[in-house]
């Protein structure tokens, strides 16, 4: 046990332990302390200095989230000294920043203007900065606009991208009054490693960092009489839309959301589950080729570890950062991908509607999508696959703007074909669900029976430890998978990109013998999506991930290979797994990046 | 200038002394002895800070990570300050010497002196008393390296924090506080971060003995001094000074006979007027100072010392705490549109309620310290401000 320490906050006595700071000791007692700069998921700054407060004997106020407790300690939050000190740096804030909240994309969701309104702001104290300061905007990345002006330089996007990331796009440059956050070269974010990830957004506080966002001509194509438009949702979304509409986190809210989006008017309202389902049977298929052409065939070009694809900020860090392991990605394309090249064939096919027509639009977590999307990889039904992908807090928006009451909404059900979905398509959305999915399917693949867990629930994957490691026994092959007999299948699952540079590294010093690697780029996977509401941290990721699970047991079917819609298609469109169908829709390339 | 070099006290130069010797001698007293003898010094950083240097030594030693170190800071950036470029070029032995006594106290192996990227044509030379001090090193069988890092031009890196973030490689920016360097410093490691000339007076203490240095200045203020005297004086240049003396008596010493102010310790300083040299002492009963005196006459605007100060406090600010990078460009905008008449002279009071804000919020010593000579400016030359 810690060493216990006692100290005082505002008069009342509290014991904390060692380590702990005044902000934390202080939220124990339920004294709100503001906060701009500091975040659950980083390092602490101590940089915005709002979160000052007084300590008895201190000639200077320090920053509570960056002050450890001590023995005996005084602290008072609220004293003149305190207030006049915070309004002050309020101001100053301020005073530096582009404020025309009205015309701002975060207006209503942005912490400095919650402070500013504590604080009852009025008047300018200050002189107004902005006119002095020769602000960038960066608009030329299809997931994410840079506004310098609406910056207050917390460095919260600077940690994210170095810390949760690894990938440091984002870095502070020049000092004093023309310090700013910025990029290699100051070149434009589209143009450097940033990987599209969006955690960045979600972790910023104003309006600096927002995704592109495509409401505008998601309404332009529904009210469009020409355009029949297509919805799909990925499998984070349902578990997280709720908290943007004022639900509590962990509601699950799939009937809800299916019949808001059929409300706002789209033409047919499906699944990306559907196509995760698919996914999982061309990835595993793949894997399991490969595997053969290595244990069999003895090819010496078949790659492996085999890497999933499904998310498109890990993908483009592979691109930049291990370029040498791009045959080792899966050739799969994500489920949003694969949805949009059915979308504009088999759908267009079964439902008689002529694909020009069709605009298909997706409701990701993700703000990375928008990126994949715009790919020129992603036009093989000859059209763009996916016209727009909005993220979770877009849809949020929409749903406000119709007037649409959500918390009272009934329940619908998706439309058909492509909106039949699994267990195993659900929890795509949590770190390790892609590969207890593809472990399901192909293990009954291979033995005829299921996967030796209670209740199909591959505990091992699951969970929110940064790398986890899971072997999986086969025994008891069928006759035409008797080279596996005996085999030990070695699998790693990662979130975070810096989890999986630590997994890329150990494979690129031939310290990981695994055969099947799952990566996320987000924390917690997809229900951390850069596109998911604001906030997001460690406790809300775990609700979410709960909710996941929650709908995986619940549902009557789940395992992939029985989606009857997967069956189905296979049978009328694509004939079998990697056939050569799948490969000219359902498959991709990749691009060596460079390192800057 | 070696010709004003040292006129009043002459603790440091010494050419009669026995480097090696002095040394061995310390080298073969106990860890507790050495720092009892600093402690009875009363030795003070000369930094500007003044923390007593025999407890930073000593919370440094009670550390019981093995790996430890300890630097020189010779990134001498405060403005009107140019005593530790004197000190690097006239005893750089010395200033080594400091460091490897410090090193045996706390159980470092290595030193290292950071180096200001202005001083860059020091580096042959301090290189070639690297090679003559570490071989003195191998004769006594002292294992203890010293480096070189060079600085590349920002204030902030004298900031020690900030420092030892630039020696790792990374941006120049001051660490939350605590820990403190005696704790985590360098790699993260207790560290004993001293100026130039604390260590040198560190050496020379256990050359003297602490009494001879403990028989100079004050009882806040022990020994004597470099000064580091420029602006409107007849006779600019570094001086070793006995500490206690007032500004009046400095003036009388330095001045043209038309002084009307000094501004004490730099651009983070304090601006003295006149009518306060006599009650003015110079250390740190009153007001402290790392070395650098600047005069002012009749002649100057004391609008423009202070734009001057706060024009360098807006480019220098590292821009990572709101108060410092923010407060910086309002303080120096503001004071414009007060002489320009675009705001009420009142504007200075909000000005100044801002300065006190920044004193007592910013992250690290630069952001609190811009306070000192705006408050002192604004306070004794208000009226210059506005007309």
């Amino acid at each position: 046990m810690a060493k216990q320490i006692n100290l005082t906050i505002d008069g009342m006595p509290i014991t904390v332990d060692e380590g702990t700071t005044i902000l934390q000791a202080a939220k124990k007692l339920n004294i709100h302390i503001p906060t701009l700069c500091y975040h659950d998921d980083l390092c602490v700054a101590g940089n915005c200095r709002v979160c000052v407060v007084e300590m008895k004997g201190s000639r200077t106020l320090p920053a509570s989230c960056a002050m450890p407790v001590a023995e005996g300690m005084e602290i008072n939050t609220n004293t003149i000294k305190v207030r006049t000190a915070r309004k002050h740096i309020i101001d100053l804030l301020l005073s530096e920043h582009n404020a025309k909240c009205t015309t701002c994309y975060k207006n209503g969701n942005c912490e400095l203007q919650q402070l500013a309104s504590e604080y009852k702001i009025s008047e300018p104290m200050f002189i107004d900065l902005v006119p002095h300061k020769n602000y960038q905007m960066d608009a030329y990345s299809p997931s994410i606009i840079k506004d310098d002006s609406k910056c207050i330089r917390c460095q919260r996007c600077v940690r994210t991208c170095e810390e949760l990331q690894h990938v440091s796009a984002l870095g502070v440059a020049y000092k004093g009054d023309k310090m700013k956050i910025s990029t290699f070269f100051e070149n434009p974010m589209f143009e450097v490693v940033c990987t599209n990830c969006g955690q960045c957004v979600n972790r910023c506080p104003t309006g600096a960092l927002v995704e592109r966002n495509y409401v505008d001509e998601v309404w332009q194509a529904i009210f469009d009489p020409d355009k029949h438009v297509v919805v799909q949702t990925a499998p984070a979304v349902r578990v997280a839309l709720g908290e943007a509409l004022g639900l509590k986190p962990g509601e699950i809210v799939t009937g809800k959301m299916v019949t808001a989006l059929k409300r706002l008017g789209f033409d047919s309202v499906l699944d990306t589950d559907f196509s995760a389902d698919l996914t999982i049977m061309e990835e595993g298929f793949e894997l399991l080729g490969r595997l053969k052409k290595a244990l069999v065939d003895k090819d010496p070009n078949v790659k492996l570890p085999m890497a999933t694809s499904c998310s498109p900020g890990w993908i483009k860090f592979i691109e930049h950062t291990y370029p040498e392991y791009l045959n080792n990605l899966s050739t799969c394309k994500s489920p949003q991908q694969m949805f949009g090249a059915l979308a504009k064939t088999y759908y267009a096919q079964k439902r008689n509607i002529d694909p020009a027509k069709i605009v298909s639009v997706s409701i990701m977590p993700c703000t990375a999508k928008k990126f994949e999307a715009d790919r020129p990889e992603m036009r093989s039904s000859g059209f763009k696959d996916v016209d727009y992908v909005l993220t979770t807090r877009e849809l949020a928006i929409m749903i406000k703007q119709a007037g649409i009451e959500f918390s009272s909404l009934p329940e619908s059900h998706y439309d058909s074909v492509m909106g039949a979905s699994t267990g195993a398509a659900v929890i795509f959305g949590a770190t390790g669900g892609v590969m207890e999915a593809a472990l399901r399917t192909a293990y009954e693949v291979v033995t005829g029976r299921e996967v030796p867990f209670n209740g199909l629930n591959i505990t091992p994957v699951r969970g929110m430890e940064g790398v986890r490691e899971a072997a999986i026994k086969i025994e008891g092959t069928k006759p035409e998978w008797k080279f596996l007999e005996g085999a030990e299948l070695k699998t790693v699952v990662a979130h975070g990109l810096t989890n999986a540079k630590k997994v890329m590294d150990a494979v690129r010093d031939g310290k990981g013998s695994w055969h099947f690697i799952e990566i996320m780029a987000c924390p917690g996977g997809c229900i951390g999506g850069g596109g998911q509401p604001i906030p997001t941290n460690e406790e809300i990721r775990r609700k979410r991930a709960e909710a996941i699970y929650r709908e995986d047991a619940g549902m009557p079917i789940r395992k992939s290979h029985e989606n009857p819609e997967v069956v189905a298609i296979y049978k009328e469109f694509l004939g079998e797994p990697n056939s050569h169908k799948s490969h000219e829709l359902l498959h991709t390339h990749y691009k060596a990046r460079q390192r800057y | 200038m070696s010709n004003n070099f040292l006129r009043r006290v002459d603790l440091i130069i010494d050419k009669d002394c026995d480097f090696k010797q002095v040394l061995q001698s310390a080298y073969k007293r106990s860890n507790d002895e050495i720092i009892n003898e600093l402690l009875e010094s009363g030795l003070k950083g000369r930094g500007g800070a003044g923390f007593p240097t025999a407890l930073k030594w000593k919370f440094t030693s009670e550390q019981s990570d093995p790996e430890k170190y300890v630097v020189c800071n010779a990134d001498e950036g405060e403005p009107g300050t140019f005593k530790d470029r004197e000190i690097l070029f006239q005893v750089p032995l010395k200033v080594f010497g400091g460091m490897a006594i410090c090193a045996k106290v706390i159980g470092a192996k290595e030193g290292y002196i950071y180096l200001r990227g202005e001083y860059r044509f020091l580096l042959k030379e301090l290189e070639n008393q690297l090679e003559i001090f570490h071989s003195i090193l191998d004769d006594l069988k002292i294992p203890f390296r010293v480096k070189i890092v060079m600085g590349s031009g920002a204030y902030i890196c004298g900031e020690e924090s900030a420092l030892f973030e630039s020696m790792e490689g990374d941006r120049g920016e001051p660490r939350n506080k605590p820990p403190y360097p005696t704790v985590s410093g360098f790699r993260k490691k207790p560290t004993v971060i001293n100026n130039v000339e604390t260590l040198v007076y560190s050496f020379m203490i256990f050359r003297y003995g602490a009494r001879k240095f403990k028989e100079l200045g004050t009882a806040d203020s022990r020994g004597s001094k470099v000064f580091s005297i420029s602006g409107d004086t007849p006779k600019p240049g570094i001086y070793e000074l006995e500490l206690g003396m007032t500004v009046d008596q400095f003036v009388q010493e330095f001045g043209d006979g038309d002084t009307k102010a000094v501004q004490v310790g730099g651009a983070s300083g304090f601006c003295v007027p006149r009518k306060k040299f006599k009650d003015t002492i110079i250390g740190f009963e009153g007001v402290p100072t790392g070395g650098s005196m600047m005069l002012f006459n009749s002649s100057r605007s004391m609008y423009n010392v202070l734009h001057n100060y706060l024009e360098f406090f807006e480019e220098e600010s590292c821009g990572q705490c709101t108060p410092c990078r923010v407060g910086c460009q309002q303080l120096k905008l503001g004071i414009e549109a007060v002489k320009r008449g675009e705001k009420h002279a009142n504007y200075l009071d909000q000005l100044q309620k801002l300065a006190q804000t920044m004193k007592i919020t910013a992250k690290c010593g630069l952001g609190q310290s811009v306070a000192n000579s705006f408050f002192s400016i604004v306070e004794n030359f208000r009226e210059e401000m506005i007309y």
